[in-house]
């Protein structure tokens, strides 16, 4: 940090220095710290008609966190939330791995090239038209069902919109590419002799991957965990979209506290809630795969 | 680092080696032939090295060995059976590769066991193993350490240690001494050969290298683009080559291009550029054929008469000496500028020689070798 910043004052002397640092500053203290203050000082307040506030009643208070506890509703999405998103970056490994192990290991020269853009043209278009368009797979008169049908493996359209599954086929979709990515990059690394050694010694190719590549994609595995559930969590567009009354996301109550409640006190609590749960997980994820933040940022 | 007098190998008998047979091996990778009709018969338990520069087709072969590609044409057979269709993780191989390729991630007995835990070994029992593996490639001890924590010479026999765990009828070695430096590499030759013949496993061996494959190997095969030039026990392929390749290849040695002048069945006379010589005619060349004839540096003698009077004898101009204690290399120039090296005993006659003296040069017609000049050979001598 000391190194880049007299090199940044070597080239470009100490007037431009200072300007780059204080505009730096003002802007993470304007647009990251004051804003995050600011929600945790409402979310210990009582929500209060504007005559009141700064009044007696305006006290801190652990209300609105409590206020969870006390919904049975809420805290039944919540917990399925967590659940859910935990649900999505399983599947999302599951289904990742194979094709990053590919992409870094197997395919070569036009193959990879056209499995790459494969993967990324995708996400040229916006998240929700993206998610649009499994709205149409997943119709009662969609994709899935015509096939289904004329297949002849089920007599009525089945109702996949509004559930949960369609929710977690919406998001594994949407969040491949940040799983595949961070496999692909520390698989590369991989000495495809290290590979071949263990085969020479006798191992099945299962063997090779949880003993020799897998252990070595650790960090990956843990970046692309830490994204995929943070982004699951996290999301409003897809529940709201492939999602109904019955499939709500914890995002959306948050929403509705904020802008249909008015009660921007509890949103804020709501809010910070979700987020101590995503930072446990990242927690649990770097102790599971005993990986260190220096790996993880790497 | 001198490895247990031990024997025993996991509480058997060392595994014995088994021989391999190439038969016809060609392999093709899209337009380049990389190996080309190959046929041999390695015997069990011997040392056995494949010597040839980089693209030479040595490793390919290595690989189709132990099963990581499969010939275009012909078949492999390890101890007698045919090894088509069979995976590297089920052949009697194990390889040892020019990095090692040992997993970092894993301690240094975890490394040596692994070849058993694939095997379902129980842990208990992997661990004994693993111990009296390292004990046996004098490294007891290091068995909980991380291979980054091992000097390169360790490592090297950490992986040896890995290789000999599998109990291999055939090891495979791919140029593993390339990466030490000299002093390390000299006394790791040694300690691979002792290894070799205390547990009887067939070595085969790749190099570049040909000290390294003449001093250990029981038989080298001298490989060229693809082709087997010769197969033959190191002396022969340092005195007797059959092609000009090996005997440009292997060693230094003096050349001179000319064509067949007289032959019979033992030599050869060749018109060159410094007169007439004679050698010994290994391949049959006939009269009118084009040859070269190739004499070592220690089988030229120098003096300093200048009166080149018989066979085989001519005339240079010494260039420089180069001193190297017990033997002195003179480097000559002929009439014709041709560089010659002539390698002599030190002994009192070379004192006073200086540069500029025109000396003659003789050598022995059955020292020297007659072979035909091949037009593929050209370019490599």
């Amino acid at each position: 940090m000391k190194g880049v910043l007299s090199s940044v004052r070597r080239r470009y002397g100490g007037v431009a220095t200072s300007l780059i640092l204080v505009s730096c500053g003002l802007w993470a203290l304007g647009l990251v710290v004051l804003p995050q203050l600011m929600m945790i000082d409402y979310s210990f307040r009582p929500s209060l008609p504007p005559a009141k506030q700064g009044g007696p009643e305006d006290i801190y208070t652990l209300a609105n966190y409590a206020a969870l506890y006390g919904n049975p509703l809420n805290l039944a999405i919540f917990l399925k939330t967590i659940w859910s998103s935990a649900l999505v970056t399983a599947t999302a490994l599951v289904v990742c791995y194979p094709v990053a192990f590919f992409l870094a290991r197997m395919a070569v020269g036009r193959t990879a090239g056209l499995l790459f853009i494969a993967l990324v043209i995708p996400y040229w278009i916006n998240e929700i038209l993206r998610t649009f368009s499994w709205l149409l797979i997943l119709a009662r008169n969609g994709f899935v069902n015509t096939v289904l049908l004329d297949l002849g493996l089920t007599q009525e359209p089945i109702i996949f919109l509004g559930t949960t599954p369609a929710i977690l086929v919406g998001m594994v979709y949407a969040y491949v590419l940040f799983m595949v990515f961070p496999i692909y990059n520390s698989l590369e690394s991989l000495d495809p002799h290290q590979i071949e050694a263990a085969r020479d010694l006798g191992a099945p190719w299962w063997r090779i991957h949880w003993r020799i590549a897998i252990p070595h994609a650790k960090p990956g595995i843990a970046v692309g965990c830490i994204m995929t559930f943070m982004l699951a969590a996290g999301t409003y567009a897809i529940p709201a979209i492939l999602g109904g009354p019955k499939s709500r996301w914890f995002t959306e109550v948050i929403y509705s506290q904020f802008f249909e409640a008015l009660n921007w006190n509890r949103g804020a609590a709501y809010a910070f809630i979700l987020l101590i749960m995503c930072l446990g997980f990242i927690a649990l994820m770097m102790r599971l795969f005993r990986v260190n933040l220096a790996e993880v940022t790497r | 680092m001198q490895f247990s007098r031990k024997l025993q190998v996991g509480g058997r008998d060392p595994a014995l080696g088994q021989g391999v047979s190439l038969d016809g091996v060609t392999m093709r990778f899209g337009d380049f032939l990389a190996v080309d009709d190959v046929s041999i018969d390695i015997a069990a338990g011997e040392f056995f090295s494949f010597l040839g520069p980089s693209g030479c087709g040595k490793t390919t072969i290595l690989r189709l060995i132990s099963g990581f590609v499969e010939p275009t044409a012909g078949r492999i057979l390890i101890g007698g059976q045919d090894m088509a269709g069979i995976g590297p993780n089920k052949r009697p191989t194990a390889l040892i590769f020019q990095n090692l390729a040992l997993f970092p991630l894993m301690p240094v007995w975890e490394n040596v066991a692994f070849g058993l835990e694939a095997r379902g070994v129980a842990k208990q029992e992997r661990r004994r193993r693993a111990e009296q593996l390292l004990e046996l490639v004098a490294l007891d001890g290091s068995g909980d350490k991380r291979v980054n924590e091992l000097s390169g010479g360790q490592r090297q026999r950490v992986a040896i240690a890995r290789a000999l765990a599998v109990e291999p009828k055939v090891m495979l070695l791919d140029e593993p001494l390339s990466a030490l430096d000299l002093k390390l590499r000299q006394h790791m030759r040694a300690e691979l050969r002792t290894i070799q013949r205390r547990t009887g496993v067939t070595f085969v061996y790749i190099t570049h290298d040909q000290s390294e494959a003449l001093t250990m190997s029981d038989r080298v095969a001298v490989m060229s683009q693809g082709r087997i030039e010769q197969i033959d026990v190191p002396d022969a392929i340092y005195n007797a080559p059959q092609t000009a390749f090996v005997a440009g290849f292997v060693g230094e040695i003096n050349r001179f291009a000319g064509h067949v002048v007289a032959a019979d069945a033992r030599h050869a006379v060749v018109e060159t550029d410094v007169g007439r010589l004679r050698g010994v005619n290994r391949q049959a060349l006939r009269p009118g054929e084009r040859a070269s004839i190739f004499i070592r540096p220690e089988r030229m003698r120098a003096d300093g008469a200048a009166n080149p009077a018989d066979e085989n004898s001519f005339e240079a101009v010494l260039d420089r000496v180069g001193f190297e204690g017990n033997v002195v290399n003179l480097f000559l120039r002929t009439n014709a500028g041709r560089e010659i090296i002539a390698q002599q005993h030190n002994s009192d006659d070379l004192s006073g020689l200086s540069s500029g003296a025109w000396m003659t040069l003789r050598f022995a017609p059955d020292s020297a070798a007659v072979l035909p000049a091949e037009g593929r050979f050209e370019a490599a001598a």
